[in-house]
C-alpha cells in the first residue's frame, strides 16, 4: 500500500508528476529516452532521403549543378539565417523556463514561432517561383536550359519531397510551441514546475533546424564542376 | 497474498481487477491502461487474422487445379496481396508486441504502466486507421501489387486501389514506432527497485531487441512507402526509371525494413517461449545471458542481410557475397537460442502443459524455417529457389510455425493471467497437436514444389499436373489449420464464461506478473515490488501456487518429486 499512498501523496505536492511514475526524476529521465528514441526515428525518416539524394547526386552531377543553379541562394540564406536565430530564441526560452521566468519563456517563445512562420513565408514565395516557371514534377515540367530534362525532373523530385517533408515539421513545430506557449501562459504545472517539457519540444526544434542546415547546401550550394570545385 | 487486498478498500463481491473496475464503452476507448490497451489490440489483430486467413483460403482453394478454376488472373493476384498486406502489417507486426509486450512488459519488470499510457493508446488508434483505410483498398476493389509493393508496377502502371492501402501500412508504422518507443523507455527507466537488466526476464530482452528493430527500421520503410504514394498522387518520381531514378533503390529501402521486420515479428515469439521452456522444465534457461545477447545480435545483424532478397536484380556480385556472409552469420544466435532452449529441458522436470506443447513445436518448426534459410541464403541455389514455393514454405515455416505458434503458445500460457479463467486443457493440447500436424501438412509439399519449379504468385501449372497432387495435399494442411484456429477460438471464448478461475500462479511459474492477482488490478501491484531473487529461479521443489479464492499456498509436488 505504502507506494500507492507515496504516488497519491506525490501527486498532492507535486502535480507535475504522472501516475505510472516513482518521482519527478523518473518521469522527466523517461521524457528525455523518449524525446531521443523519438529523434533517431527521425534521423532514419530523413536518412533514407539523404540516401537517395546521395545515389542520384553521385550518378548525375552536372544534370544536379544545372538544375540547382534555378534556386534562389540569397533566399536559401536568408531562411537559414532565420533558422538559426529561432533554435537561439528556443534556447533562451528553455533557459528562462529553468529560471521560471514566465514572460521572457513567452517572448522568447512567440519569437520562435514568428521566426518559424517567417521561414515558411520564405519558402512559399520560392515554391510560388518554381510553380511560376513549371519546375515541379509532372506533365507540366519544363527545362529549356543544359542538362537532361528527364534528370532535372528527378532532381526537383527529390527537392520538392525533402523540402517539403522539412516544412510539415516546421508546421508541427508551430503547433507544439504554441501548445507550450498556451500551457506556459496558463502557468500549467507540467510545464510551470518542470522545465523539461520546454527542453523536448526545444530539443525537436533543434532536429527541425539541423536538418535545414543539411538541406541548404545540398540544394543550393552545389559548386560548378567548371571552376574546379567540388 | 497482499495483491488480493483492495487498495481503496472498497467491498466488492468480486476482486477489483483491471477488467472489472469500470464498465463503460468510454471506459476501455480512453484507456491508459496497458491491459486494457492489450486486450484491444488482441480483439483487432484477431479480426484482421480472421480476414487474412480468409484470403489465404481462397489462395489455396485457387490452387487445387492446374488451370484456375475460382478466381480470374488479377483477382488471384488482390487475393494473395490482401492475405500478406493484412497479415504482415496487421497481424504478426503488432501481434505478439502489441498484445503480450503491452500486457506483461510492465508487469515482468515491477512498473504500474508503461511510461506514456497516452502514446500507447494513440498507437492502437493508429493501427486502427492504418488497417481501416487497408481493408478499404483491399475490400473497395483491391490491391494487386503483392504485398511487397515493387516499383514501377505500384507506383506507375498498377491500377487498383495501391494509394489507400499504402497510406494505411504507412499510418500503421507510426503505431509501430509509438510502442517500439514506450518499450525502449520503458525497459530503461521503469524496472522496480532490484530489478537489473540481467534479472530481466528473457521476454523483455527480446522485446528491448524488437524495439530497436522498430525505432531504426520502421521510419525507412514510412518514407519509402510515402514516396511511392508522392509518385502515384503528384508525380514525383524518385522512382521513375524514366526520368533516371531507379526502381531497384525501392527495393533496397524497402528490404532494409521489411528484412529486420521478420526479426519484429520472430523475436518477440523467442521470447515467449524462453518463457514458457523455463515455467515447464522448472529450470533457469540455459545459458540466459547468451539468449539475451543473442536476441541483441539478431537485432544488430538484422539490417546488414536486406540484400539477400535482391541476389537476382541489379545489385552487384560483390553485395551479394557480403549480403550472403551475414545472412548466413544471422544462423549463429539463432542456433544459440535453439541450443539453448533444448538444453533447458536436459535434467528438467518437464510438465507437458498446453504451451509447452506449442512451444516445443516452435522450436521444431523454427529449426526447419531457419536452416531452409541458408539455401536461400546461398548465392548459387538461390538463383533457381529465388521466387518459388521453396521462397513461400521458407518463410511460412518462420512466420507461421514460428510467430503464429509463439503467439498461440503465449495466448495459452497467460490467458489465464490476462482473464483470470482457465481453459479446457485437454482441448488445449489437443488443439496444439492439431495445430503442428495441419502446419506440416500445408508447408511441407510446397518445399517439394518450389524445388522443382513451381514459382510463387502463379495460378496456373497446367504444363506441370504433376504438381496437383502437392497442391491439394497443401490445401488439405491448410483445411486443418483453419479448424485448428477455429478450435480455440470457441474453448477460450467459452473459458471466459464457464471456465473455471484461475489462480495467481495456475502454472507453478516464477517471475513477478505470476504474483499478482490473475487478473491482475489496474495498477499491477498494491505496492511496488523490491526485487530480491533472480530471474527463473526455480526451488529444489515446485514453485508454490496459490489456492484459488484463498490465502493458502501450497506446494503441488508431483510423486515422481518426492525423494
Amino acid at each position: 500500500m505504502a507506494a500507492l499512498h507515496d504516488a497519491h501523496a506525490a501527486h498532492g505536492h507535486d502535480s507535475a508528476l504522472h501516475h505510472q511514475f516513482e518521482d519527478i526524476e523518473q518521469q522527466n529521465e523517461s521524457y528525455v529516452v523518449g524525446m531521443w528514441a523519438f529523434l533517431v526515428t527521425e534521423v532514419m525518416f530523413f536518412g533514407a532521403l539523404f540516401l537517395a539524394y546521395t545515389l542520384y547526386r553521385w550518378a548525375y552531377q552536372t544534370d544536379f549543378f544545372y538544375a540547382a543553379a534555378e534556386l534562389d541562394r540569397t533566399l536559401g540564406a536568408v531562411n537559414t539565417t532565420i533558422l538559426l536565430i529561432s533554435s537561439f530564441t528556443m534556447v533562451l526560452a528553455v533557459h528562462f523556463a529553468q529560471l521560471k521566468n514566465k514572460k521572457a519563456v513567452l517572448i522568447n517563445l512567440a519569437l520562435t514561432v514568428g521566426a518559424a512562420v517567417a521561414f515558411l513565408g520564405v519558402k512559399s514565395v520560392e515554391y510560388k517561383a518554381k510553380f511560376a516557371h513549371h519546375l515541379y514534377p509532372g506533365p507540366n515540367f519544363e527545362w529549356h536550359g543544359e542538362g537532361n530534362p528527364n534528370v532535372i525532373q528527378l532532381f526537383y523530385s527529390l527537392y520538392f519531397v525533402m523540402t517539403g517533408l522539412h516544412a510539415i515539421h516546421i508546421i508541427i513545430g508551430i503547433i507544439a510551441i504554441g501548445c507550450l506557449a498556451y500551457l506556459h501562459f496558463r502557468e500549467a504545472p507540467s510545464v510551470k514546475d518542470d522545465f523539461v517539457p520546454t527542453e523536448m519540444v526545444g530539443l525537436y526544434w533543434h532536429f527541425v533546424d539541423l536538418v535545414w542546415i543539411f538541406l541548404f547546401p545540398l540544394y543550393y550550394l552545389i559548386p560548378s564542376l567548371s571552376r574546379g570545385g567540388h | 497474498m497482499s495483491a488480493s487486498l483492495s487498495p481503496n478498500g472498497q467491498a466488492h463481491h468480486e476482486e477489483p481487477n483491471y477488467l472489472n473496475v469500470t464498465h463503460t464503452l468510454k471506459s476501455w476507448l480512453l484507456t491508459g491502461d496497458h491491459k486494457r490497451i492489450a486486450i484491444l489490440y488482441l480483439i483487432s489483430i484477431s479480426v484482421f487474422f480472421f480476414l487474412g486467413s480468409t484470403a489465404a483460403g481462397l489462395v489455396r482453394l485457387e490452387l487445387t487445379s492446374p488451370t484456375g478454376w475460382l478466381m480470374e488472373n488479377d483477382t488471384y493476384n488482390k487475393a494473395f496481396t490482401a492475405h500478406g498486406v493484412i497479415m504482415i502489417f496487421f497481424f504478426l507486426i503488432p501481434s505478439i508486441p502489441a498484445v503480450f509486450g503491452n500486457f506483461l512488459l510492465p508487469i515482468m519488470i515491477g512498473a504500474r504502466d508503461l511510461a506514456f499510457p497516452r502514446l500507447n493508446l494513440l498507437s492502437w488508434y493508429l493501427y486502427m486507421i492504418g488497417g481501416t483505410l487497408a481493408l478499404i483498398g483491399i475490400l473497395g476493389g483491391g490491391v494487386d501489387t503483392g504485398w511487397t509493393f515493387y516499383t514501377p508496377y505500384s507506383s506507375l502502371y498498377s491500377n487498383s486501389q495501391v494509394t489507400i492501402t499504402i497510406l494505411g501500412a504507412f499510418i500503421a508504422g507510426f503505431s509501430s514506432i509509438a510502442t517500439g518507443i514506450n518499450f525502449i523507455v520503458t525497459i530503461h527507466k521503469m524496472r522496480a527497485p532490484g530489478m537489473t537488466w540481467f534479472r530481466l526476464p528473457l521476454f523483455v530482452w527480446a522485446h528491448y531487441a524488437t524495439s530497436l528493430i522498430i525505432i531504426l527500421g520502421t521510419p525507412v520503410i514510412a518514407i519509402t512507402l510515402l514516396l511511392v504514394i508522392a509518385e502515384r498522387v503528384f508525380r514525383l518520381g524518385v522512382f521513375s526509371p524514366e526520368l533516371g531514378g531507379d526502381p531497384v533503390l525501392f527495393q533496397h529501402l524497402f528490404w532494409f525494413y521489411s528484412h529486420p521486420a521478420v526479426y519484429i515479428m520472430i523475436l518477440p515469439a523467442m521470447g515467449v517461449i524462453s518463457e514458457i521452456m523455463a515455467a515447464f522444465c522448472r529450470k533457469r534457461v540455459f545459458g540466459y545471458s547468451f539468449v539475451a545477447f543473442s536476441s541483441l545480435a539478431i537485432a544488430g545483424l538484422s539490417f546488414f542481410v536486406w540484400g539477400h532478397h535482391m541476389f537476382v536484380t541489379s545489385q552487384s556480385m560483390y553485395q551479394g557475397f557480403f549480403f550472403s556472409l551475414v545472412s548466413f552469420l544471422v544462423a549463429v544466435p539463432s542456433a544459440v537460442k535453439v541450443f539453448n532452449w533444448t538444453a533447458t529441458i536436459y535434467k528438467g522436470r518437464v510438465y507437458l502443459d498446453t504451451p509447452m506443447i506449442y512451444a516445443l513445436g516452435f522450436i521444431g518448426l523454427f529449426t526447419i524455417g531457419g536452416l531452409t534459410g541458408l539455401y536461400l541464403a546461398t548465392l548459387g541455389t538461390d538463383v533457381h529457389l529465388t521466387a518459388s514455393y521453396f521462397v513461400v514454405a521458407h518463410f511460412h515455416y518462420v512466420m507461421v510455425g514460428g510467430a503464429i505458434l509463439g503467439f498461440l503458445g503465449a495466448l495459452h500460457f497467460w490467458w489465464p493471467k490476462m482473464f483470470g479463467r482457465m481453459y479446457p486443457q485437454g482441448w488445449g493440447k489437443f488443439n496444439a497437436m492439431l495445430v503442428f500436424a495441419g502446419f506440416n501438412i500445408t508447408f511441407l509439399p510446397q518445399f517439394v514444389l518450389g524445388f522443382n519449379g513451381m514459382p510463387r504468385r502463379y495460378h496456373y501449372y497446367y504444363l506441370y499436373p504433376e504438381f496437383q497432387v502437392y497442391h491439394i495435399l497443401s490445401t488439405a494442411g491448410a483445411s486443418i489449420l483453419a479448424v485448428s484456429f477455429l478450435i480455440p477460438a470457441v474453448y477460450l471464448t467459452w473459458s471466459l464464461i464457464k471456465g473455471p478461475r484461475a489462480s495467481a500462479n495456475p502454472w507453478g511459474a516464477h517471475g513477478l506478473e505470476w504474483e499478482v492477482a490473475s487478473p491482475p488490478i489496474t495498477t499491477n501491484f498494491v505496492t511496488t515490488p523490491i526485487v530480491r531473487d533472480e530471474v527463473y529461479a526455480y526451488d529444489e521443489v515446485d514453485e508454490y501456487e496459490q489456492v484459488q479464492g484463498t490465502e493458502e499456498i501450497v506446494h503441488p509436488t508431483r510423486t515422481e518429486d518426492k525423494h
